[in-house]
């Protein structure tokens, strides 16, 4: 296959990318915009492959057949609740390759890159060379020879940017996978002075950018490397656990970036479009779940919880308990029901059992709705995945917007397993530390049940005062052991 | 612990204390249950029915005493029932501790906890045991079925083949819980109908049961402790029986429920308003047992007068319902015990820096502890600090503020940008400015298609931007047979884990996409 015909399947590629991203904006469409990503993908991967730099096909086929058959049992045996643990994996291989390709394109540069190399070399060298040279081709190609040093200082930035991101990425990642499968304490990480570490961390980097440019080759970029694992795993370990949404929207956007650096670094316009396009997506993802917290997005990333401002609000009132049998009676008496899921919800694995609790409450003539906070969960549109598989109807769930307005007008409002996103003290009380953060208004339903393990506080630790309103009961118990003794009562 | 419902000896009380119902959720408590046989047969609960439930029933009232531990009633207990008292044990009724001095002298005296649950606080917490409430609910719906009773014609407007047929008109004074109550019965009727508060802050509550409200125009808040109303001034009343006046000649019925706590219900519906009323008008006065809001009230009587207005003075409306007030009144006892079991094992503790409890608490250990001290928390909750209302003109003029500010950020950032690609245009190489200009654009496609994701497909989005980060694999392709043995090896394991992406990618995001069904 010749260049310009390997170029013409890389547009083809990235015009289906983006329509296969453009695809998600709705259920039925993004059913179709699958097959154009997996085209896009097959026509990218099949093109370069038949093009002239690759030679080792067998090498290509058993390594392609391995990360196949992985890939497929891991999207086969993936639990929904286990989904954020994939999406992570999935991006710290991106950030593996990442690296591995700028190591690669250090200790084996490009033909090109060769040339300019040793063309600029031999003027170095010798500086009679060169005003023989000079003479001889004359000024028009002494230009060129400023202009591939400018070529090689930026690639060189390339390949350092690109091992760099990608680093961060992978150890990033990795840790967060760790803590979002438990393998690692999900709570947050302090070392003392933090942010000096990562300072030290990136001046030491720039550093051995400087050297690398001048020539220090490998022996610049393996402690670079280094420092780089370091910062990734540092940064992630002290984001505790509810801030997941953010920490994997980020790596998200981390991994498109990293794609992108190796398209710099490769000269390869396709790597640059997809890695653009992933890295803005994250980046948008960021932007929303920061949003719904109405936090700053460094302060996610670098800050943990702000302290409060202020004495807190004092709660008057009690919590009370109630049983299954007062909250079957209630659900029995009720018209409308919404039910606000939280990550307490697929800790329990009880979306099973609520759906056939929504199935039983519809078929007697009720409507329920499910009311859907934009962090709910560890994965930015986590809870709809999990209702989806429960076989929940994706026209009952819907969005913080778009039924805030209801609670007003609805009977009876189930929490189960969710805290902060509930938290009235983000409306009420100026001095709280969630101050601000839009929340679901259910306190201002007729009735709220609140399924909850314990008295607990939230992540954020702070006391909910939706727990003491008047017409909040406690339905205290594990949020499937709950569901299920209500499927009991009704029939 | 035992607990024990003995029979109603006061004439003519109906209402039993404790219900086989309520008596499950107390043995739910831990506690077991006694009843005074016949104790509900006047509220239709059997004999059976208790035994049913688990309670067991004993014969006559000393038994009881002797069984028991704590005694619930409804009525205040009589002098012959105290008598049957022993130290140590528990009383839970009505009490009217301010107006029964010698009956607290006798409980005392017997070593008698009493719990009144005239006292319990109006605290929100508390109002499930607010068997005042349960009480003059029950009273103000009776009210509008005995006024019914008495009133020769419908309640709602008809016009039948026969002719036509004018709606009551219903008058209410004073919307508290019987109040209301009234209402809402009285509109379900059907009758058109008005009422009156000398609290200006339960018109809203008024209105809500479709009422109209009679406004007042004077200055005055006649709100007390408590949310209770207060007495009014002289000047206040003048105006408030001229509108009374105003409407004696055109309402067809008037259900009085006026109170003020400690004091004798205040005259509101004098004699000649009365005489101003049509014949076979009817009026009801809840306020009897406190003299009456009526000059022509007799107490437990029902009178007419001579231009053919009855009257009516009962003050056993609740009993007169006494399987719903006995319902009520013994949930609102059990809600009581519950606040006195904290440990759910049948043991009942009376502690004495609960509020509900020590506010409750008339006599304690050979005591009088009646008044209680001030609660510790204020009962009503503090008005809500209205907002500021902005104009419309201060509205757009914040708007274009935040309009100017979003335009200048966005010029900033534009310049800061401009700036920096000049600098980056000054050094860098043609062809890097070519993968830039492509990578720029990449962005602005990528932020201007993602906002349009729904938020539900945010998962899907992020799996197959993880499939599409595989692409990674094809820098791993162009190097793989160039080079060394360490290069091939380094990006083999590339190819191989960008296919794991790549595949595990898309293959999730069409697990999860085929999940998405619609109803």
């Amino acid at each position: 296959m010749s260049y310009g015909l390997v170029q013409a399947s890389y547009v083809a590629a990235s015009v289906l990318f983006i329509l296969a991203l453009g695809g998600l904006s709705n259920q039925e469409k993004a059913k179709r915009a699958v097959w154009y990503g997996i085209i896009g993908m097959a026509i990218a991967v099949f093109a370069t492959v038949l093009g002239p730099q690759v030679q080792s096909y067998w090498l290509l086929i058993i390594t392609v057949a391995i990360g196949a058959v992985g890939g497929t049992i891991l999207a086969k045996r993936v639990e929904m609740t286990g989904m954020p643990e994939l999406v992570a994996m999935l991006h710290s291989f991106v950030g593996l390759a990442a690296v591995f390709i700028g190591i690669n394109s250090e200790l084996s540069p490009s033909a090109e890159m060769v040339g300019m190399m040793q063309a600029l070399e031999m003027v170095n060298v010798d500086k009679g060379v060169a005003g023989a040279m000079a003479t001889a081709l004359g000024a028009d190609m002494m230009a060129h020879m400023d202009e591939f040093g400018a070529l090689i200082a930026i690639h060189h930035v390339e390949v350092f940017l690109g091992v760099f991101i990608g680093a961060i990425t992978f150890t990033g990642s990795i840790v967060a996978w760790g803590k979002l499968s438990g393998k690692l304490d999900g709570k947050a990480l302090i070392l003392p002075m933090r942010h000096t570490w990562n300072i030290i961390g990136v001046a030491l980097s720039f550093i051995l950018l400087i050297l690398f440019m001048n020539g220090a080759g490998m022996w610049a970029l393996i402690p670079m490397l280094l420092i780089a694992f370091a910062i990734g795993a540092h940064l992630v370990l002290a984001i505790g656990g509810a801030d997941m949404p953010v920490v994997v929207s980020m790596l998200n956007s981390y991994s498109g970036w990293a794609a992108a650096a190796t398209g710099f670094m490769l000269g390869n316009d396709l790597l640059i479009v997809v890695g653009a396009l992933v890295g803005s997506s994250g980046a948008i993802l960021s932007y929303i779940m920061c949003e719904a917290m109405n936090r700053q997005f460094l302060s996610v990333i670098l800050g943990g919880f702000g302290g409060p401002t202020g004495p807190a609000m004092e709660i008057e009132g009690e919590q009370i308990a109630i049983d299954a049998d007062g909250v079957a009676a209630s659900l029995d008496e009720a018209d409308s029901v919404i039910i606000v899921p939280g990550y307490g919800m697929a800790v329990a694995q009880a979306q099973q059992s609520v759906s056939e609790l929504t199935r039983r409450l519809r078929a007697a003539g009720k409507e329920v709705r499910f009311g859907i906070h934009p962090v709910a969960g560890r994965l930015p549109g986590h809870m709809n995945v999990l209702l989806a598989e429960a076989k929940v109807p994706y026209d009952y769930v819907l969005e913080m917007d778009e039924i805030n307005d209801d609670f007003p007008e609805t009977d009876v409002v189930i929490v189960i397993g969710s805290n902060d996103i509930v938290n009235p003290a983000a409306q009420e009380d100026p001095n709280s530390p969630i101050a601000g953060m839009p929340v679901l208004e259910v306190w201002k339903a007729k009735q709220v049940f609140v399924s909850k393990r314990g008295q607990g506080t939230g992540y954020s630790g702070i006391e909910n005062p939706l727990f003491f309103k008047e017409n909040t009961r406690m339905f205290y118990g594990d949020a499937k052991v709950s569901v299920d003794a209500l499927l009991q009562r009704i029939k | 612990m035992k607990i024990g419902a003995p029979k109603e000896i006061f004439a003519g009380e109906a209402r039993v204390a404790m219900t086989p119902q309520s008596a499950l959720v107390l043995q739910k408590l831990g506690y077991e249950c006694v009843v005074e046989s016949g104790a509900g047969a006047l509220a239709n609960f059997s004999d059976a029915d208790y035994k049913e439930a688990g309670v067991e029933v004993i014969k006559t009232a000393a038994a009881l005493w002797k069984a028991v531990d704590i005694v619930i009633k409804v009525r205040a207990p009589e002098p012959v029932e105290v008598k049957r008292f022993t130290k140590g044990q528990a009383l839970i009724s009505f009490i009217w501790p301010a107006q029964s001095e010698e009956l607290l002298e006798s409980l005392k005296a017997k070593g008698v906890t009493a719990l009144a649950m005239d006292m319990v606080p109006r605290i929100s917490r508390a109002q499930k045991m607010d068997a005042l409430s349960s009480m003059a609910n029950i009273g103000g719906y009776r009210a509008v079925i005995e006024a019914a009773n008495n009133f020769g014609r419908f309640f709602t407007g008809q016009i039948t083949a026969a002719g036509k047929v004018p709606p009551a008109k219903i008058l209410v004074i004073g919307a508290g819980v019987a109040g209301l109550a009234a209402i809402g019965a009285a509109q379900s009727m059907g009758a058109i109908v008005r009422a009156f508060d000398v609290r200006p802050e339960v018109a809203e509550q008024i209105e809500s049961m479709g009422a109209e409200f009679l406004f007042l125009d004077f200055k005055e808040d006649g709100a007390g402790d408590g949310g209770y109303a207060a007495v009014s001034s002289p000047e206040f009343r003048e105006k408030q029986l001229e509108l009374f006046r105003a409407q004696a000649a055109e309402v067809d019925i008037v259900i009085t429920t006026a109170l003020i706590p400690g004091r004798d219900a205040p005259k509101l519906w004098l004699e000649d308003m009365v005489l101003a009323m049509k014949p076979g008008s009817v009026i009801v006065d809840l306020a009897a047992e406190k003299g009456g809001n009526c000059d022509l009230t007799v107490m437990d009587e029902k009178i007419v007068s001579e231009n053919g207005v009855t009257v009516i003075g009962y003050t056993d409306f609740p009993s007169r319902m006494a399987t719903q007030a006995s319902t009520l009144y013994s949930n609102n006892i059990r809600h009581m015990m519950d606040d006195l079991t904290p440990e759910n094992d049948g043991v009942a503790v009376f502690d004495m820096e609960d509020d509900v409890i020590r506010g409750s608490m008339v006599t304690n250990a050979g005591e009088i502890t009646f008044p209680p001290p001030p609660l510790k928390v204020a009962a009503q909750a503090k008005p809500p600090v209205k907002m500021v209302e902005k104009t419309p003109e201060e509205l757009k003029a914040i708007e274009v503020q935040n309009m100017r500010a979003a335009g200048a950020k966005q010029t900033q950032l534009l310049i800061a940008g401009g700036i920096f690609m000049a600098v980056l245009g000054m050094f860098a190489p043609a062809s890097f400015m070519q993968h830039f200009i492509v990578f720029v654009l990449a962005v602005f496609i990528g932020f201007q298609v993602i906002w349009n994701v729904s938020h539900a497909l945010h998962t899907p989005l992020m799996a197959i931007t993880n499939a599409i980060s595989g692409i990674i694999i094809i820098g791993a392709l162009l190097q793989v047979s160039s080079g060394g043995w360490f290069v091939g090896l380094l990006a083999g394991i590339s190819i191989l884990i960008a296919t794991v992406n790549i595949v595990g990618g898309f293959m999730v995001t069409r697990r999860m996409l085929a999940m998405f069904q619609k109803s």
